[in-house]
Order: structure tokens, then C-alpha cells, then sequence
């Protein structure tokens, strides 16, 4: 009934995260996580395959699944940035720099560009508060940032 | 001045096996299978350490409280740092991750255990990859695995990584989120010690205090202890943010005063503007006027001074802030992150925010102040976890030390802007 199939190569990423744990359900994020960097988002018939894996109900895996923000139910872009407005960024400025990488993307925070390049997210403390202000584009961080900074970074984006 | 776990961070390669052990890495676990356990637990206890990770309980006490005789049990490194303004854990998890691999075969030893987490927040999953090259690192010098250097003790360490989700960084939530929950507390007791991850005894100690361990261990507790106050032992990471002019991580020796560490470590206001306030130790921990910069950096020090050393965050801010609009930002911080299992927090969270925010559009009375400050006395210790606390904090000494900015509002003339 899945519409959803882990390639032979997750299959085997899944069966070295589940020798980590005595007991499967611990896999529970871990799997989310390696669904959500693959595809940019979690369906529900991903939920029923991760379901599937860790013996549970496809209704527990989305209500653990919705508690935590970096799991989305809408497809993300491919260059996820996350941009920090905590206290820290906020003393060095950050609120004008959102706003500025926002116009530079042509969109609203919270939105993904039509193309699907980049999706901009607020975020809270990302701790890297002694380079503020900064913000994280997939695994990368970036900090003290200004505005010509930030072009240059995205436009350095493929 | 002394530095413990700063020493040769910033020293090339220091995360490869080879040059950490160049440093005398992995040193300390000889001289740790040649005593018994609870000899190590005693060393730690001797020491005076305390977690670093924002609570400040003392490390050697908290491993003695493991339910006695009940296996297996497991310790987990709390790596989830996420408390707004720290960053030293990261830095650490960066550089050295091989010493907190040792601290955490120490810690296993003393206590028994064959299992240990390293749970990091999700946003570290690059940080995740030098971790797992670390623990292979390990594996293959024999330093973890089976009958570790001929001890007889067998030690396997796993990364794990959170979600996003700021709860996670309290011990119970954590657990929680590791046995593949939502990152919900617990009700206490039973505490982890007791009841921990899978209900078996459970150690939770952060990266830094974990770190600390090799060094007493090769230093012995008395050297450890010569550092430091009376009460408040050893060295401690501080990140230090906002308005400085060398914003950064630093090692100091606890009982250092504040004026120091803001003026000469950190290299003083920037701009050459004036220092109006600082938040001695992340954002969870009342806000401190500047008059009040002779604090010494100590535990107690900052305790009897109003606040809480906490995670070692240093936020800095200059006399151009206005405090209400910072107060603000910390207050959406903790609505965004309450989990929503307790009503106090989930609806005092919230409804502090609408007040703030209808005083900054200049709607507000003066009575809101007094609404603000009943809702946070209807907060404060009514939850099952310190989130709750945590906000009412900055709200609370932002009301006790800024009033006028407030104010302010009231009379249409706010003081600044962040």
C-alpha cells in the first residue's frame, strides 16, 4: 500500500541506524531525517514506509514527525536557508538582513522561490551567536554576515 | 590565564586521532582502568565539577545516583545546545571531538555503562560526520569496542541527532526524543539516574562537562580543584555575544570578575558605545543592569547578584537597546519552543508575547506591567520542566531593572531600538 520505496542504498544507511539502538523505535528520527534530506519533504506515504520499518502506526510517525521543525510536509528548496533572528543576531542586526535576503529572493519569509532553489526560513538560536549575525544554508554556516555578504553567498549557489 | 579544554583548540588537525594524541589524548585512560570505578566517581566528586551544561549540579554526584545494581544503563551526552547565545559546545564538537570521546569512556567506566548517545541537535548534522569519523578514529585504536586496552570494559558510542526542537536540550524531553518521541518532559521522579532512557539508568551530562574529565583525571581532582571559588571549581566556557568588540568563545578561570571578561577578554563595548545590560548566562537567565558589571563570575557570585551562570552564555547590550523590544524576541522564542504539554507555559507564553507586542504599538497601559508580572508569577515553577521559568526571566528583571523603557511606550517616546 506504500507509495513509497527506500532505495537499495538507504536500505542498507537504515540497517546501520537501526544496529544503534536496542530498540527500533529510536530510529524514528533518524529515518525522517534521511527521508527529508533525500527528498526535501516527508509525504504520508513516506510516513507509511518509515511506519512500516519501525512497527508503529503511520498516525504515530506523523504526530512525532510534526512535532520538530526541520521535517516539512511541503517540498523545500534546494538550498534551505535558515536564518537566525535570536537575541544575539538580533543586537547585531539581523531583522534588516532577513529582510534584504527576502527582497533579494523575491519572496516572503516562510516561502520557497518558484524555481525551487531556495526556501527561507526564520530561525531561532542556531548557535554560532559569537559570529552574529548568521544563518545556515543546508549544513553550512555562515556568520557575520552583512548584505553584501549574503549576495555573494547565493549567488555562489548553483 | 589557565586553560583546560582551550588549550590547543585552535591547534591544526586537532580533530584527527593523530595529533590529538600527539597532545597526550587518550592518556587518561590507563591511569583510569588501573583504579576501580567508584574511585573515579570519587575523583570527579573531589573536583568540584559541575554540569556545564546550565544547571550547574555537581557531575561526581549526579554518576553516584545511578540506580544501584540495575543494567544495562547508558549515558547520553547531551549535545543539543540550543540555548540562545551559547555556542561553545559547538566549537568544541568541532575541534576536539576525540576529548569528549575520552571524557565519555571515563564517565562509562565509572559508571558502568556500555552504551553512550552523543545526542546533537539537528542543525550539527555536519558536525555529526566529524563525530562519527572520530568514533570510527576510536574504534580502530582500540579505544572503544570490546575489552577496551585489555580492561575487560566494552564502550560503544553512537551519534544520534535531534529535529529542531529546543526542548530537547532538557534532560527528560531528550530522553524522549532519543527513544523516537516528540520532545515532551518528563514528569520527576523517577529521575534519569533511576529511570532514564529505555527506564534504565541514565546518565545525561553536556559536552563540556564531559570534556573536563580527562583532564582531572590525568591532573588529579586536587589541581582541578585549586582553580576557581570555594564553591565553584575549575574553569568555564564562556560565549561571549552582542555588543563586544571581540565577540567569541573563551576559557576562564570561575571566580573572574564580569567587569574582565566584558572589557579586557571580550575587549570591551563596541563602537564605544556604553554597556547598558548583560544576560549572564544564556537567555533563560535574568538580565543584569550595567551598574552590576563587578559581579565575579562564579555560580554563587551570579546567584546572590540575581541571576544564574547557566550555559556560560554571555549576551552583551549596549545603552542604544531598547530592552523591551530584546525582551520581546526572547519571549517569542519561547512560545515558538514550549511543547505544549503544560498549560501555564503554553498560554503564558503567548499571552506575555500579545501584551509586549500591544505595548510597542503603543496600546498598552501601565497595568499591563502588573498583568505581565501576575502571569509570570502564574508560570514560575508551575510546569514540568524549566521552559516556563525560562521566559519569565528575561521578562521579570527586564520589568525589575528597564522599567522605563516600558514606560516609555506609555508616554509615546521609546527609548532606541535593537
Amino acid at each position: 500500500m506504500s507509495g513509497f520505496v527506500f532505495s537499495e542504498k538507504q536500505e542498507k544507511e537504515i540497517e546501520g541506524i537501526l544496529a544503534k539502538y536496542p530498540f527500533k523505535k529510536s530510529a524514528m528520527l533518524p529515518l525522517l531525517t534521511l527521508v527529508q534530506r533525500a527528498e526535501r519533504v516527508v509525504s504520508p506515504e513516506a510516513m507509511v514506509a518509515i511506519s512500516n520499518k519501525l512497527d508503529c502506526s503511520p498516525a504515530y510517525v506523523q504526530s512525532v514527525m510534526s512535532f520538530y521543525t526541520m521535517y516539512h510536509t511541503e517540498k523545500v528548496g534546494k538550498y534551505m536557508i535558515l536564518f537566525c533572528i535570536n537575541i544575539s543576531c538580533q543586537l547585531n542586526g539581523c531583522d534588516k538582513l532577513l529582510e534584504h535576503t527576502a527582497k533579494k529572493l523575491n519572496i516572503k519569509v516562510g516561502e520557497t522561490t518558484t524555481d525551487e532553489k531556495f526556501t527561507l526560513h526564520r530561525e531561532e538560536c542556531l548557535a554560532d551567536c559569537t559570529r552574529a549575525p548568521m544563518m545556515r544554508i543546508n549544513d553550512t554556516y555562515y556568520g557575520d554576515l552583512t548584505e553584501q555578504r549574503i549576495d555573494q553567498i547565493l549567488d555562489s549557489l548553483g | 590565564m589557565t586553560q583546560i579544554l582551550f588549550k590547543n583548540i585552535d591547534m591544526k588537525d586537532l580533530h584527527t586521532m593523530k595529533v590529538y594524541e600527539e597532545q597526550g589524548g587518550y592518556q587518561s585512560l590507563e591511569k583510569a582502568f588501573a583504579q576501580k570505578p567508584e574511585e573515579i566517581i570519587a575523583m570527579v566528586k573531589a573536583s568540584g565539577l559541575r554540569g556545564r551544561g546550565g544547571a550547574g549540579f555537581p557531575a561526581g554526584l549526579k554518576w553516584s545516583f545511578l540506580a544501584k545494581d540495575v543494567f544495562p544503563r547508558y549515558l547520553c551526552c547531551n549535545a543539543d545546545e540550543s540555548e540562545p547565545g551559547t555556542c561553545k559546545d559547538r566549537e568544541l564538537l568541532l575541534k576536539t571531538p576525540h576529548m569528549l570521546i575520552e571524557g565519555m569512556i571515563l564517565c562509562s567506566y565509572a559508571c558502568q555503562i556500555k552504551t553512550g548517545y552523543i545526542y546533537m541537535r539537528g542543525e550539527f548534522h555536519d558536525l555529526s560526520f566529524i563525530m562519527d569519523k572520530a568514533i570510527e578514529e576510536a574504534h580502530a585504536k582500540g579505544y572503544l569496542g570490546k575489552n577496551i586496552m585489555g580492561s575487560g570494559f566494552d564502550l560503544e558510542i553512537h551519534t544520534h541527532l535531534g529535529a529542531g526542537a529546543y526542548i530537547c536540550g532538557e534532560e527528560s524531553a531528550l530522553l524522549n526524543s532519543l527513544e523516537g518521541g516528540r520532545g515532551e518532559p518528563r514528569m520527576k521522579p523517577p529521575f534519569p539516574a533511576v529511570e532514564g532512557l529505555y527506564a534504565k539508568p541514565t546518565v545525561i551530562n553536556n559536552v563540556e562537562t564531559l570534556c573536563v574529565v580527562p583532564y582531572i583525571v590525568n591532573e588529579g581532582a586536587e589541581k582541578y580543584a585549586s582553580l576557581g571559588t570555594e564553591k565553584s571549581k575549575g574553569t568555564k566556557l564562556v560565549s561571549i555575544s552582542g555588543h563586544v568588540k571581540k565577540p567569541g568563545n573563551y576559557e576562564v578561570v570561575l571566580g573572574t570578575p564580569m567587569r574582565e571578561i566584558i572589557y579586557d577578554v571580550a575587549g570591551g563595548i563596541a563602537n564605544d558605545n556604553k554597556l547598558k545590560a548583560f544576560i549572564p548566562g544564556g537567555s533563560s537567565t535574568p538580565m543584569l543592569p550595567a551598574d552590576m558589571v563587578d559581579v565575579l563570575y562564579d555560580y554563587e557570585s551570579i546567584a546572590a547578584a540575581g541571576s544564574m551562570l547557566g550555559s556560560g552564555a554571555l549576551i552583551v547590550i549596549d545603552d542604544s537597546v531598547n530592552i523591551v523590544e530584546a525582551t520581546l524576541r526572547l519571549i517569542s522564542f519561547y512560545m515558538h519552543e514550549s511543547c505544549g504539554k503544560c498549560t501555564p507555559c503554553r498560554e503564558g507564553t503567548r499571552w506575555l508575547y500579545q501584551i509586549v507586542e500591544r505595548i510597542m504599538q503603543n496600546k498598552g497601559q501601565l497595568e499591563y506591567i502588573e498583568k505581565m508580572e501576575d502571569i509570570c508569577d502564574n508560570m514560575a515553577m508551575k510546569t514540568f520542566c524549566p521552559l516556563a521559568d525560562a521566559c519569565v526571566a528575561p521578562v521579570v528583571s527586564s520589568i525589575k531593572y528597564f522599567r522605563s523603557d516600558y514606560e516609555a511606550y506609555f508616554k509615546n517616546t521609546p527609548v532606541g531600538s535593537v
